[in-house]
């Protein structure tokens, strides 16, 4: 009797897995304009923002009481109070900002400027562009090493990984990947940097010391199309253990083990996944799907999508504070 | 005293369905078989098919394998009422039926207990079925596999009760053939079982209206959302209704004194 007790409690207690969550997520609407807030402990949207047309970027500044959002067909960031949820201030950007990346040390922002094929550097405390790195066609992805010494951009039309160095804002390498490079995200240990290419429909990981390709990660999902199967968005677990590729009208998370590089399992989420994020915990993950409209949560824990939640317009990025 | 002997006879009735079904092992792997058959290949084929839209009682974006799953479960329990139909026919034929029916205990007690027979082996089998599918990654929340056992009673009883209905209007084994071409497979197809009520809707509004009038309908919707831990009203409020509506039949229907057998001449003439 006390064992199907036990075993009845240990069942409940399974049952409830989807623990009270105390994320707030913030997600971008590139259609509707608009941030969409998300309490991660409901799931339901809690307020949206409105700031410039299309929205697309989206990060926190280094205290997370602050969001800088990228407003494309504006020409600049807006910058929202995560407190009172309302704009507060605008930023200049260079024309046509959809992708950025803060320095770890919280200063300097690095802007890819899609149309005109530079990389803008903004001192976000002085709220002025101090340098302009010229790039290749279409830049696109942005990512910055651990020790905040290395930004790499990728270049869609050019489908180059650059090299950037941040003392000198030169270019000082670049590295050919597969067709349109979307999305640049370091390691933890600084060592690799993930490239995802939405046309190859691969994931090259690029050695940083050598900067050479030295794997090329490939999809395949059972019943979807290879022309399906686009690679966006990249996260990694701190532990270095696991890491999630968006990929996009495939409507699936492929998730890799980082040590083998092994596709170990693909999760169904909503329509063109775009980009993803970790909660700060990494007890969830968060993908947006752009064309379903909605934001799909993954237990991180379990491996299995839980839930999928309705935001904006055509959702793009999103980001997730404790 | 009185009590004792209901009880027995519940027993024995339970023990002999549940000796037939484990001495049948063909019968054993047929009921596994069948759905999952369906849910190796048909089911792939299809799955595409879902992923577009989110209905509950579900939360987020399926495969096609984890929407059928309740449909199969359903499936097996629609074969198992209308195999113990064909095993009233064949014990009547047999003669081994009226070993049951001398027995003092009144006509509707011995029915319900050839029908809580019938539901108890088809629950077996749906347990071993959705295990199976486990490992199809179709995973319910581990609750649901306890709270779905209720439904699977309801469930279970009103198609046993409709195959109970049936069995008295079939005169010969033979004529099984008829019930898998007049009721199993209009009612299986006819169903939320393989597509959703709005896909069948896109497709033909005459068809989803005859859906929703089928108690089968609501049997796999009972099932669907008591596994994701759900309840759906109108599909218990739908599948009781149909359970009282064919127990009564069934009852009236093997009463010696009215009933289709009084009208027809009653067991004596059969053979």
């Amino acid at each position: 009797m006390t064992m199907m007790r036990r075993a009845a409690l240990a069942l409940l207690g399974v049952a409830v897995a989807l623990p009270a969550s105390a994320d707030t997520i913030f997600v971008s609407n590139e259609k509707s304009n608009s941030i969409s807030v998300v309490d991660g402990d409901k799931l339901t949207v809690i307020s949206t923002i409105k700031v410039g047309r299309r929205p697309r970027g989206i990060t926190f500044n280094a205290d997370m009481t602050r969001i800088y959002v990228c407003s494309g067909d504006d020409n600049r960031i807006d910058v929202v109070d995560t407190t009172t949820l309302k704009v507060v201030d605008r930023m200049p950007s260079g024309k046509d900002p959809e992708l950025f990346v803060l320095e770890p040390a919280g200063r300097l922002l690095y802007i890819a400027n899609e149309d005109d094929n530079m990389v803008s550097v903004l001192d976000t405390s002085a709220k002025k562009i101090i340098g302009e790195i010229p790039v290749g066609v279409e830049p696109e992805g942005m990512g910055i090493s651990p020790d905040g010494k290395t930004l790499v951009n990728t270049s869609e039309t050019t489908s180059m990984a650059h090299f950037i160095d941040t003392a000198s804002h030169k270019v000082v390498d670049n590295v050919l990947v597969d067709a349109r490079p979307r999305v640049a995200r370091f390691t933890a240990d600084g060592r690799f940097v993930w490239v995802s290419a939405e046309l190859g429909g691969t994931v090259s990981v690029i050695d940083t010391t050598t900067r050479k390709v030295v794997k090329k990660i490939a999809f395949a999902v059972q019943g979807v199309a290879k022309e399906a199967i686009q690679p966006v968005g990249i996260v990694l677990t701190r532990d270095g253990t696991r890491a999630f590729v968006a990929l996009g009208p495939a409507n699936r998370v492929a998730e890799i083990d980082v040590q083998t590089y092994e596709v170990k399992k693909y999760h169904l989420v909503g329509q063109r996944v775009w980009n993803l994020a970790l909660s700060p915990d990494e007890k969830r993950l968060y993908t947006t799907n752009g064309v379903s409209n909605d934001m799909s949560v993954l237990d991180m824990e379990r491996g299995k999508v839980v839930k999928s939640v309705g935001v904006g317009g055509a959702p793009w990025g999103v980001i997730v504070k404790p | 005293m009185s009590a004792l002997l209901y009880g027995r006879c519940l027993r024995s009735v339970v023990v002999r369905e549940g000796l037939r079904f484990v001495h049948q092992r063909e019968r054993f792997f047929a009921a596994l078989v069948r759905p999952l058959v369906w849910l190796a290949l048909f089911a792939v084929g299809f799955r595409a098919v879902l992923g577009l839209s989110i209905i509950p009682p579900y939360e987020t974006y399926i495969l096609y394998e984890e929407y059928v799953v309740p449909g199969l479960v359903g499936m097996i329990q629609l074969f198992n009422g209308m195999q113990s139909s064909l095993s009233m026919v064949y014990d009547r034929e047999m003669g081994s039926m009226k070993t049951l029916l001398v027995s003092p205990l009144p006509r509707w007690y011995l029915l319900v207990c050839k029908l809580l027979a019938g539901v108890m082996v088809s629950i077996v089998q749906v347990y071993v079925f959705i295990a199976v599918a486990w490992f199809w990654e179709v995973q319910p929340p581990p609750l649901g596999y306890l709270a779905v056992f209720p439904a699977l009673l309801a469930s279970g009883l009103m198609l046993g009760a409709l195959g109970l209905l049936l069995s008295s209007f079939i005169k010969q084994l033979e004529n099984f053939a008829g019930v898998m071409n007049f009721v199993i497979f209009p009612m299986f197809f006819a169903s939320s079982a393989l597509y959703p009520l709005w896909r069948i809707r896109e497709g033909s509004p005459g068809l989803a209206w005859v859906a929703e009038l089928n108690p089968f309908t609501h049997a796999v919707e009972l099932i669907r959302f008591a596994l994701y831990l759900r309840f759906d009203a109108t599909a218990l409020l739908a599948v009781l209704a149909a359970l009282v509506v064919f127990l009564g039949g069934a009852i009236a229907a093997y009463d010696p004194g009215r009933g289709f057998w009084a009208r027809r001449g009653g067991p004596a003439e059969q053979g």
